[in-house]
C-alpha cells in the first residue's frame, strides 16, 4: 500500500480549493535500470475526488503525469467540516483512498 | 519503433486471456479500452482520439512556465471561461505519447486545474477544453533545460 495522500481543502467566499498532493513512483515504463532493463510502467491513471459522496472531479492520467503527482482544482459549495475524499487506481490495480475535512 | 510495437502486442493478448480466463472483468478492459487516446503517438493521432480539431479560443488560458529547467516536473494549468465546459484535456506535442491527462468537470467545479507533468523536450504545451459538446484549444510552448524522460 502506499503512502497516504496529502490534502488541503479551503473553503473561501463560497469556493473551496482543494489540493491534493499523492504519493506514488509514475513510472513511464521508459527508463531503465542500471542493469539495462526497462523498468515496467507503474503509474496512476484514474482520479476519482468526491465531497460528501458527490464527485466533484475525475481525471484520467498518463505516464505524462509528474512523479508524486499534485492536483488542484475548485469547486462551487462545500462547508468548512466537509469531507473530501480523493481515490486513485493505479496500473497495478492498487488504489487509496484519503479523506480531509475543508478547513 | 518495433520495441513498443511489441509490448503494445504483448499488452493486447495478455488482456484477451485474462477477460477470456474470468480474471478481469469486460468492465476493466473496456475501461482499458478508452484509454485508447493515451497511446497514440503524434499529435494528430491524439487530437483524433479527443474528438477532432478544436478551434483556437481566447476564453481558454493555459498556465506553463516559458522555461522548465527540470523536465520531470513541469507546473501546467487550465482554466476556461466558457460555460459548460464538461472536459479538459492537457497534452504535450513533443512526448512519446502527446495525451497528458484527461480532467472530467461534473457542473458546479470550476472548469480550472492544475497539475504536474513530464516533458522529454521543448515542446507546445496544449490545453484543449470541451464545452457544450465542442473543442476549443489553447497553445503555449515551454522550453526544457534538463528532459524529464531519461534514466
Amino acid at each position: 500500500m502506499a503512502d497516504p495522500m496529502r490534502i488541503r481543502a479551503a473553503h473561501k467566499d463560497g469556493v473551496t480549493e482543494v489540493r491534493v498532493l499523492m504519493s506514488h513512483p509514475m513510472e513511464t515504463g521508459q527508463r531503465k535500470n542500471a542493469a539495462g532493463d526497462t523498468i515496467p510502467a507503474h503509474f496512476i491513471t484514474d482520479v476519482d475526488a468526491t465531497h460528501n459522496g458527490k464527485t466533484v472531479l475525475k481525471a484520467q492520467w498518463s505516464t505524462a503525469v509528474s512523479q508524486n503527482p499534485f492536483l488542484s482544482f475548485k469547486f462551487k459549495g462545500g462547508a468548512k467540516g466537509d469531507k473530501i475524499a480523493v481515490k486513485w487506481v493505479d496500473t497495478k490495480g492498487d488504489s487509496r483512498t484519503d479523506e480531509a475535512a475543508i478547513a | 519503433m518495433n520495441n513498443t510495437r511489441r509490448s503494445v502486442l504483448k499488452t493486447t493478448g495478455a488482456l484477451g486471456t485474462l477477460v477470456a480466463l474470468g480474471l478481469i472483468t469486460e468492465k476493466q478492459a473496456l475501461a482499458q479500452a478508452n484509454r485508447a487516446g493515451f497511446e497514440a503517438k503524434t499529435l494528430a493521432d491524439a487530437l483524433k482520439s479527443v474528438g477532432g480539431t478544436a478551434a483556437n479560443s481566447d476564453q481558454v488560458t493555459i498556465t506553463a512556465p516559458d522555461i522548465a529547467e527540470n523536465g520531470a516536473v513541469v507546473p501546467v494549468g487550465a482554466t476556461s471561461n466558457l460555460a459548460n465546459t464538461t472536459e479538459i484535456y492537457l497534452l504535450v506535442e513533443k512526448n512519446p505519447n502527446p495525451l497528458a491527462a484527461v480532467f472530467v468537470i461534473p457542473a458546479g467545479t470550476d472548469a480550472s486545474v492544475q497539475t504536474r507533468l513530464k516533458m522529454g523536450q521543448s515542446s507546445n504545451v496544449v490545453a484543449i477544453v470541451k464545452a457544450d459538446g465542442k473543442l476549443y484549444s489553447a497553445t503555449k510552448e515551454t522550453k526544457v533545460t534538463l528532459g524529464g524522460c531519461g534514466g
